[in-house]
């Protein structure tokens, strides 16, 4: 009774009938794998985007669980980050900075908070809207620049144009995956068996970059794309891969992906950044997992370019609710949001606790978003369609029409 | 208080927000947290009556053997002009389809307060009342009277219309209806109105593609109801917060569980488009000229054909069921897995309708 086609064209890469089959084909190798869980980690916001929006998890067999690690930029920017810039914004500098880094609270503030207080703060899409605001006046613009690799080649591409106007600077918060992925393999007793890496970032890196990583760790990474099939394939592949015991890299994102990567974005890349050891917010210190502008650099570099004092910000201490924040476990891939007993009760999108609440990559904000619960194979029947029961009508919502007492 | 409205306790913020006037969760909130808390009892003539807190379209008062469905709606919208309608279109489409959302589909009369800001062009106000009386021959009424102001410039945005509609009926159909088993059907497709709205609000090139559906929908509702009668158990006009707000209102006050089909809803190829380009789900998207019935399963295919018979439901669909379990939430059928349809905190975009 029920039209399964709408009369509108799938998508080549959403036809339900082929992610039907490789749902199947997860549950053969699962069977055949006959442990559980088999715990697979990814690394990338987009990607638990399409799982959570297109329902993935509900086909998943039930001894699959896979979880979203460190993969949200915004969400393991540090505190000390965020005070940087709110402290800039705050001594009159003008901070221009991505929509999703607007709420995240730093040791006491957010830029929000700067700019309710009169701070100048601009929400921008791209680096390149900064340096229009840059040009457009004679105030000093500093870019409060997030993101893993691909992000962060955008912005390296603005530091080496020659014509970018000399008001404008950029505060680094731009991450490095690989390290991340290191750390999250190393936590002891971790159960990950395999990594599902983010096709975007294996762009501009290559998927050769993986290899050691797979190596050194004996577990298998495969590089997908974000639509239902690239991730259901991805899946496939990688369970293969645990279910053989073998390391190494699979490339699931060829139309996207080479070894090489695009050695032209890394010479950029590599030419304005470097890495650098710094904390990741709830995880741990991370060894080269920051990207800091090169000395070469200095003066678009706005930590070289202002004497930033981020103590002047601890006038009162940090909320006591955000103690109870458990971000670091979600990251790392030891908790899941339904874990924090504060998921959708205090911490709301609205009025966010932690950062994994704020981005729109983060586990807590994605998983609120798609209705909260987004792994729904405890909570409906299994058959693909249920005829609607035929139970014995309840007392209540009788055909009466009206009866509402008032 | 029969009906559970909301399933958690709501927070309301010391400052109103735009989210507060969006149709979703807030929007509840604040009605139940305000508005609701500090209401009289409704008139309770002959021990019926739907009231303020049934929160419906509107309200149903017992007047002799039949129900007077009494309704108001206020319009601010930007741009007033917008491809496929306008503000007068709207104003009297809102406030028809409220009615016709309680079975109310024979209109008595409107009335119609505008707003007007300092400063407002003669010309658009006489095109908003010539649509403003070409919408209402449509729905087959008349404005039977009004009352006009004029604000300082800066005030308010260009023209706020109110419009407040009566009509009588045999029978209310209320939005609380549903019980496990009855079939859920859209009108036609979803997320016309809102993605029009936004693309020319914000200048977005879509070749023309998006127009609003804004349409009063009592003919097609008369049509559907002499087919469908009694089975006909509940109705609700997909507004501000779109499919899903509507969904979640008559699940959560029926008590049943509502399983929604996505590869089922009618969506227009370029409201497909701009959706996927902005990142928002055509189900939380508004629509000014849509209704979701919920009919006894019995009588799905007679009121679908009578639906397509109609120049305003040819695209009208099958979209859902209703369950058992779990009471109270939307669960989406994405083709590939099954996962709950949020009700939206506020609007995507702000202030559509």
């Amino acid at each position: 009774m029920i039209p399964q086609e709408g009369g509108f064209a799938q998508m080549k890469f959403r036809d339900p009938a082929r992610g039907k089959a490789l749902a199947a084909e997860l549950e053969r190798l699962a069977r055949e794998i006959g442990r559980e869980p088999i715990t697979l980690m990814h690394v990338c916001g987009s990607h638990e985007q399409a799982i959570a929006r297109f329902g993935l998890r509900a086909t998943f067999p039930p001894s699959v669980d896979l979880i979203m690690g460190p993969g949200c930029p915004v969400c393991v920017t540090d505190l000390p980050e965020v005070d940087e810039a709110v402290a800039l914004a705050k001594s009159g500098v003008r901070v221009a900075t991505y929509g999703d880094m607007l709420k995240v609270p730093g040791r006491v503030f957010s830029l929000a908070d700067a700019q309710s207080e009169g701070a100048k703060v601009d929400v921008v899409y791209s680096v390149s809207q900064a340096v229009d605001l840059a040009r457009s006046t004679d105030e000093e613009v500093v870019f409060f620049s997030t993101g893993f690799e691909t992000t962060a080649v955008a912005t390296a591409a603005v530091i080496l144009s020659p014509d970018r106007p000399r008001n404008f600077s950029v505060l680094s918060a731009h991450k490095y995956i690989l390290p991340a992925m290191e750390i999250v393999a190393e936590i002891p007793g971790t159960r990950i068996e395999g990594f599902l890496g983010a096709g975007h970032a294996a762009a501009i890196t290559g998927w050769g970059i993986f290899e050691p990583f797979a190596a050194k760790y004996g577990r298998p990474v495969v590089v997908a794309g974000f639509e239902p099939l690239d991730i259901l394939a991805g899946l496939v592949k990688l369970l293969e891969m645990v279910r053989d015991g073998r390391g190494g890299v699979a490339n699931m994102y060829p139309r996207c992906v080479t070894k090489e990567g695009n050695l032209r974005a890394q010479e950029q890349l590599w030419r304005v950044f470097e890495t650098s050891g710094g904390e990741w917010r709830g995880i741990a210190f991370v060894p080269d997992g920051n990207l800091r502008i090169r000395e070469e650099f200095a003066d678009v570099d706005a930590r070289r370019r202002f004497d930033i004092d981020v103590t002047s910000l601890w006038t009162t201490a940090p909320s006591e609710l955000a103690k109870d924040c458990i971000c670091g476990g979600i990251l790392s891939g030891l908790a899941s949001p339904h874990d924090c007993p504060m998921f959708g009760k205090e911490c709301l999108p609205d009025r966010p606790i932690g950062a994994c609440m704020v981005s729109s990559e983060g586990a807590c904000r994605i998983w609120h978003q798609y209705g909260g619960r987004p792994d729904l194979r405890t909570l409906t029947p299994q058959p693909p369609l249920p005829s609607p029961p035929s139970l014995p009508h309840r007392e209540r919502g009788s055909e009466q029409t009206t009866e509402v007492r008032v | 208080m029969t009906t559970l409205l909301s399933p958690r306790p709501a927070i309301l913020d010391e400052r109103i927000s735009m989210k507060y006037g969006a149709g979703g969760r807030a929007m509840r909130a604040l009605i139940e947290g305000v508005f609701l808390a500090g209401a009289a009892e409704a008139p309770n003539g002959n021990g019926f009556a739907v009231g303020l807190s049934a929160m419906d379209d509107g309200a149903a008062i017992r007047v002799g053997d039949r129900w007077l469905v009494i309704t108001t709606d206020s319009h601010v919208i930007h741009p007033v002009f917008f491809p496929g309608g306008d503000i007068g279109r709207l104003s009297i489409s809102g406030t028809v389809n409220d009615l016709a959302m309680m079975g109310a589909t024979e209109v008595l009369g409107l009335t119609c307060g505008v707003i007007l800001e300092e400063g407002f062009a003669l010309d658009d106000l006489r095109r908003i009342q010539a649509s403003l009386a070409d919408t209402c021959r449509e729905a087959g009424t008349t404005v039977v009277t009004g009352d006009t102001k004029v604000m300082g410039k800066g005030e308010l945005d260009g023209i706020v219309l109110n419009t407040t509609g009566i009509a009588l009926t045999d029978r209310v159909v209320p939005d609380s209806g549903l019980r496990p088993g009855d079939v859920l059907i859209v009108t036609g497709t979803i997320g016309d109105h809102g993605m029009a709205v936004m693309a020319a609000r914000h200048g977005l090139d879509l070749e023309g593609e998006l127009r609003s559906d804004v349409a009063p929908l009592n003919g097609l509702i008369r049509a559907m109801l002499a087919a469908g009668g009694e089975d006909v158990v509940a109705m609700k006009d997909p507004t501000r917060g779109g499919l899903a707000s509507a969904l979640h209102e008559m699940a959560s006050k029926a008590g049943v569980g509502i399983l929604l089909y996505e590869s089922a809803v009618p969506v227009a190829p370029g409201v497909r488009a701009a959706a996927e380009l902005l990142g928002i789900e055509p189900l939380h998207v508004a629509n000014e000229g849509k209704a979701v019935i919920g009919v006894r399963p019995g009588a799905a295919q007679r009121v679908l054909k009578a639906l397509r018979g109609h120049p305003l439901g040819r695209h009208a669909e099958i979209v859902g069921t209703c369950l058992a379990d779990p009471p109270g939430a939307l669960v989406l059928d994405t083709g590939f897995g099954r996962r709950l349809l949020a009700e939206p905190e506020g609007e995507p975009l702000p202030r559509i309708c």
